[in-house]
């Protein structure tokens, strides 16, 4: 086994922060993506073009130089905003807002691209059944929209997962106690940057198989019923 | 917005363009050189020749690209094997620990697209390719490699822009790239909005110009796939 010289500990904290992160970032990026793909398929043209341009940007923008900008472009306009609704003290951003939120609001782009193209793989005949029965709109889209949906997002959702949470590595730039910072305190104080490194490099390789192993799971079970060709 | 700060500055950009346009071509480059043969080799049967492959792409493909390069860059130095050894002036250096890592990792994601492309060639083809009597590295050259090529662009281009954002990370060991010189410039006039959007400016404008030499490229690949104009007669 590898002699961690006691900093075992201290980097499984920084592997539960990594995870409360993702799973944080994941639940923003979902909400966000299912917006943007109803942007992206609503019938109002500001609405297209909103979410068009959203995407847009957000893949022609690398996540660090975003996270930077929120990080310390945010700070500055939150001590501009301030002092306008009366708050005089000087703010400091939190970390893990500034990495959760920008890390949700990238990967939001991405699931608006899986969960449109999940929204289309189901045939307009049932829809069209659905409000011939007579249900409502929140009534279809719960009852035979979303089951249906799933099934087809979920390979997209789970790439988009597995980027999601090697990404998180980044948040350790902008100062937050993750696994890879944690790491770096560890290998300044026992100068064994690779042993460190490596055992991130693994915290990584597991959480991702899990992850890979949970989505084999969903996918057969939203899968229950389709006949393969 | 104060622009002036840029257009003062504008020097430090452009050095960091040149540092982020060397270090991405270059990396690509030589990523693709070593995943071809990767790629061919990852389809043999041979469980032994498979197995190093899979496990060099498992690892590049499953971990941050961020701690590759901590690896690298401050791992490498802890072995007594590597600091006396020839190649220690080249991994003290934060550059070519930059162009090793991400030469490394757009090497594996490189091989698992061209693997895709290569497993797709209709069996029909290589049939062809034999009974024409070629020889297996005539057939690869000939017929399986250039179609996989053709198959594997759309995704390819897609790694292309994913490696131009990657190569951001360059700035964290010490390298002025794109995001480097914004960084410098916000720390010298704390001016994060007129620093990092001009840095995203640039981005974008280079992910748009990938993506249209892409689409010329695909234009002249795919030429053949074109429905044919017919003349009415």
């Amino acid at each position: 086994m590898i002699n961690l010289h006691g900093y075992g500990p201290s980097i499984l904290e920084g592997t539960l922060l990594t995870i409360a992160v993702s799973l944080a970032a994941l639940a923003l990026a979902m909400l966000l993506g299912i917006a943007g793909a109803l942007g992206k398929l609503s019938g109002s043209l500001s609405m297209r073009i909103a979410a068009q341009t959203y995407t847009t940007i957000i893949r022609g923008i690398p996540d660090l130089v975003l996270m930077l900008l929120v990080f310390f472009g945010g700070q500055v306009l939150i001590n501009q905003l301030a002092p306008l609704v009366g708050y005089e003290d000087y703010i400091d951003i939190n970390p893990f807002i500034a990495g959760v939120s920008t890390i949700g609001f990238i990967f939001g782009a991405y699931m608006t691209e899986t969960f449109r193209g999940a929204i289309l793989a189901v045939p307009r005949g049932q829809i069209e059944a659905a409000y011939a029965y007579g249900m409502r709109r929140g009534q279809m889209f719960r009852r035979i929209l979303m089951p249906q949906m799933i099934r087809h997002a979920i390979p997209g959702f789970g790439n988009n997962w597995l980027v999601l949470v090697k990404t998180t590595a980044l948040v350790s730039i902008i100062g937050l106690d993750d696994m890879v910072r944690k790491a770096s305190l560890a290998a300044g104080a026992t100068r064994l940057p690779f042993t460190f490194y490596l055992v991130v490099a693994f915290n990584y390789l597991i959480i991702t198989s899990i992850s890979v192993y949970l989505l084999r799971w969903l996918e057969t079970r939203y899968s229950a019923g389709v006949i393969k060709a | 917005m104060d622009l002036s700060i840029i257009f003062d500055n504008i020097g430090i950009y452009l050095e960091g363009l040149k540092t982020t346009a060397w270090l991405v071509s270059l990396s690509l480059l030589l990523g693709l050189l070593l995943a071809v043969p990767l790629a061919v080799l990852r389809t043999a049967q041979a469980y032994a020749i498979q197995a190093p492959i899979r496990a060099y792409v498992y690892f590049f493909r499953g971990t941050p690209l961020l701690v590759q390069m901590f690896i690298v860059y401050y791992g490498f130095g802890q072995f007594d094997v590597i600091k006396t050894s020839f190649v220690w002036p080249l991994f003290k250096e934060a550059w070519f620990c930059a162009l090793f890592t991400f030469t490394l990792n757009t090497g594996a994601y490189t091989t698992e697209i061209l693997r895709g492309a290569i497993e797709a060639t209709p069996h029909g083809e290589i049939e062809a390719a034999k009974a024409a009597g070629m020889s297996r590295l005539l057939m690869l050259r000939r017929i399986v490699l250039p179609s996989a090529f053709r198959r594997a662009l759309p995704q390819y281009s897609n790694e292309i822009i994913f490696m131009l954002h990657g190569s951001s990370l360059a700035s964290v060991i010490t390298l002025v790239d794109i995001t480097g010189a914004a960084r410098i410039i916000n720390s010298r006039f704390y001016s994060p909005y007129e620093a990092f959007l001009t840095a995203a400016v640039f981005y974008m404008a280079l992910t748009f110009m990938i993506v249209f030499l892409v689409k010329r490229l695909e234009g002249r690949w795919f030429a053949h796939l074109r429905p044919q104009e017919t003349s009415r007669g």
